[in-house]
């Protein structure tokens, strides 16, 4: 029978709880403004202030707009006079002598309409004249001797035109014109991923869906598929393989990981394995692959097996080893004797006992770290491939580096990201059908 | 009545015979998944040695081959050594730096959005499909990706690694957190309604405390992880110690030395803040238990 005290100390409670308060409102209020302090020590160790100086603009300006357009240069040679039509500039999306889009007609005098009352013609002896509307007419005759010799309209220079002894640059939204002592360009801007699924040397190249389905019926699949697939552009195949390589690093390093880890993982846990001098040193081992890091090991193993997905699958599976030696040891070790001991009881034998009394335990966690792994692992080819050189993670960093197909980077990018989902999904399918479905059911 | 006990003995034949039958196609279907398994795995290696540079068994034997020449290069130069730790602490610190801002970053954006797009606490309800698309996408996009892009407008340096890696972090911290607040007990939340707080106080007061170990806890998990993710974004040019590793490694002779330091301080970080983290997330969530 307790009893309730009556000759409560107020005073002594009322400081009490004052203390509790005050502790309360420091942590409330202490700990948001210790995490500001650190950001704010963040934002001037990182030097952001001089960031936004270094940030370039234009870069992302370009980079945003290539991402969904497309450009297709006319470039006349100002030595030999020879005018080339060619998507993006690239060798793989010209078009052949002679032959070019609507909107540009070849012959003695080149008219390049871009619409809109703009008008670029390159006339004869390098002359070139652009036709700007609310403006008037620009027009260069480079030489090899006296530089551009552009002419303008009278009245101030506008910002969108600049202008050396030897360059002008005119940036107008129907399309951009340079013209330097060698060549003179115009760039038109499109909307959309030009020549995705063919280029121009297809005979498919411009035909249109409901066509195609027609050729495809009369015999001509395969012919139109060889010619989507070895785009020369795109490269369909070569991202295609990429992804699968990415795909199988993952595959390969998390389950070859789960084989090693599983048998050591026995010999780590507690109740399995009776010699403490051997849990020791295996836990050492999988502490030792942990912390060393997927980095390292890639950097190592790249210089055993060279770039490719071997070396990325085999850098996933070293550090994975001792993650999942971590996790199934002590999955291991949690799991309940009463079934071993049942299935002891019934004259099982050591191997008996660990097939039907310790598996089925621990085989849903198990599963489900696994499959976990497997997703994240994904990510890690990726990232390990734009190290190693492999898959579409080298594939990308490749094109990055270029700095100018940014539409091939968007493109990337969003096969990346499908990827990843759809392992995702993948992954939480299988869970659910293996975990869930049937509890024993290995 | 009488049938029943008549139909005992057939009874227990069938269903002995259902259980055998049963019992045999589990098998069988083990056995089947376990052989495509091994198929795949198979097929899978093959198709990885082919299509690499070196094939498995001519590297194999050379695997040892690279550690020994840094570390013979790094025991020649002992006295060296730690110099050396000193001299690339600056960048260990820089990396470690990018890891904690991006993760304190990432748990206020993935508390956001876990708050979100969880139901029953959602500010919005009818934008929680939104927001748990949002956190996907966050979640899908490697860190590498953004980086990439982020140090091409930006330049090289460790902002664009924190922000790469911040946005993946709240997209994965997202995901943990909402699951968290499946759990949480709304009667503090509708208490606080009661009394007429605005939702930023109702989360604050309301649900904060009940799932704060368990953030914390994800939290540091993730402060481990971002660790590593931060010294391989460093590797692509985002700055800390991963940059210097690059540096060191790609310039051939003569600084294997200084590359064995580096391996030395990053191995000793992950291995501390796994330690760490382990013990002061143990001690969380036994805090909740008590």
């Amino acid at each position: 029978m307790s009893t309730f005290a009556t000759d409560l100390d107020t005073a002594g409670l009322k400081t009490q709880a004052g203390d509790l308060f005050r502790r309360k409102r420091l942590m409330n209020f202490g700990l948001p403004a210790l995490v500001l302090v650190y950001l704010v020590y963040v934002f001037f160790a990182f030097d952001v202030p001089g960031l936004a100086e270094r940030a370039s603009l234009d870069k992302a300006q370009t980079l945003v707009s290539d991402s969904y357009s497309y450009k297709t240069h006319v470039t006349r040679d100002n030595r030999s006079g020879e005018v080339e039509v060619a998507i993006e500039g690239e060798r793989k999306g010209r078009y052949e002598a002679g032959v070019a889009p609507a909107w540009v007609s070849l012959g003695d005098e080149t008219v390049i309409d871009l619409e809109d009352g703009y008008v670029v013609t390159f006339g004869a002896e390098n002359f070139v004249s652009f036709e700007i509307p609310d403006y008037g007419l620009i027009t260069a005759r480079p030489s090899r001797s006296s530089g551009v010799n552009a002419t303008f309209p009278d009245g101030p220079m506008p910002e969108w035109i600049s202008l050396s002894r030897n360059r002008l640059a005119v940036n107008t939204e129907a399309g951009r014109l340079t013209v330097t002592r060698n060549r003179t360009e115009v760039f038109r801007y499109f909307f959309g991923w030009e020549l995705f699924f063919f280029t121009l040397d297809s005979p498919y190249h411009g035909t249109n869906p409901g066509e195609l389905m027609g050729m495809a019926f009369s015999g001509e699949a395969g012919a139109i598929w060889s010619d989507f697939w070895n785009n020369a552009m795109w490269r369909h195949r070569d991202v295609a393989w990429a992804i699968f390589e990415t795909i199988l690093m993952a595959f390969l390093g998390t389950f070859g990981a789960a084989m090693v880890a599983l048998p050591l993982a026995f010999l780590a846990a507690r109740n399995f394995s009776p010699l403490m001098p051997v849990r020791f040193a295996i836990r050492r081992v999988f502490d030792f692959v942990r912390g060393v890091d997927a980095l390292i090991w890639t950097i190592i193993l790249a210089r055993a097996f060279g770039p490719g997905p071997l070396t990325g699958a085999l850098a996933i599976l070293l550090t994975d080893t001792g993650t999942f030696g971590k996790i199934f040891s002590e999955a291991l070790e949690n799991v309940d004797d009463k079934q071993i001991e049942g299935v002891a009881s019934t004259g099982a034998k050591p191997l008996q006992r660990y097939r039907f009394g310790v598996i089925p335990q621990v085989t849903p966690v198990l599963l489900s770290q696994l499959l976990y792994f497997l997703e994240s692992n994904t990510r890690s080819a990726t990232i390990i491939g734009a190290i190693t050189g492999g898959g579409i993670g080298l594939m990308l960093t490749q094109a990055i580096i270029t700095q100018k197909d940014w539409e091939e980077v968007t493109y990337y990018i969003v096969l990346i990201i499908l990827m990843v989902v759809l392992m995702d999904w993948a992954s939480g399918w299988l869970r659910r059908k293996l975990i869930s479905g049937d509890e024993g059911g290995h | 009545m009488a049938d029943t006990t008549a139909d005992v003995p057939r009874g227990v034949d069938r269903i002995q015979a259902d259980y055998m039958a049963m019992a045999q196609r589990r098998r069988l279907y083990s056995f089947l998944m376990l052989a495509i398994f091994v198929a795949l795995m198979a097929a899978g290696f093959r198709t990885a040695d082919a299509r690499n540079a070196g094939g498995f068994f001519d590297g194999l034997h050379r695997i040892f081959d690279y550690p020994a020449e840094v570390l013979g290069e790094a025991a020649q130069n002992l006295t060296a050594l730690p110099g050396y730790l000193v001299q690339y602490l600056p960048s260990l610190i820089e990396t470690l730096n990018i890891a904690a801002a991006s993760t304190l970053i990432g748990l206020i954006g993935g508390t956001l959005l876990s708050l979100l797009s969880t139901r029953g606490l959602a500010l919005w309800p009818a934008l929680i499909p939104v927001f748990r698309r949002v956190m996907d996408i966050c979640r899908a996009i490697p860190e590498i990706v953004i980086a990439l892009v982020l140090i091409f407008v930006m330049g090289g340096g460790p902002v664009p690694a924190m922000i790469a890696i911040a946005i993946h972090t709240s997209g994965a911290l997202g995901k943990l957190f909402s699951e968290v607040n499946e759990n949480v007990s709304l009667k503090p939340v509708e208490g606080l309604a009661s009394v007429g707080a605005t939702w930023s106080q109702r989360m604050y007061l309301g649900v904060i405390p009940q799932v704060g170990p368990n953030y914390v806890s994800y939290a540091l998990l993730r402060f481990e992880i971002n660790i590593r993710a931060s010294a391989i974004l460093g590797f692509v040019g985002a700055g800390g110690i991963g940059y210097e590793l690059k540096n060191t490694i790609s310039w051939g002779q003569g600084r294997y030395d200084q590359a064995t330091a580096i391996f030395i301080l990053l191995f000793l970080t992950i291995i501390v803040v796994d330690q760490l983290s382990g013990l002061l997330r143990d001690r969380l969530t036994h805090g909740t238990k008590a």
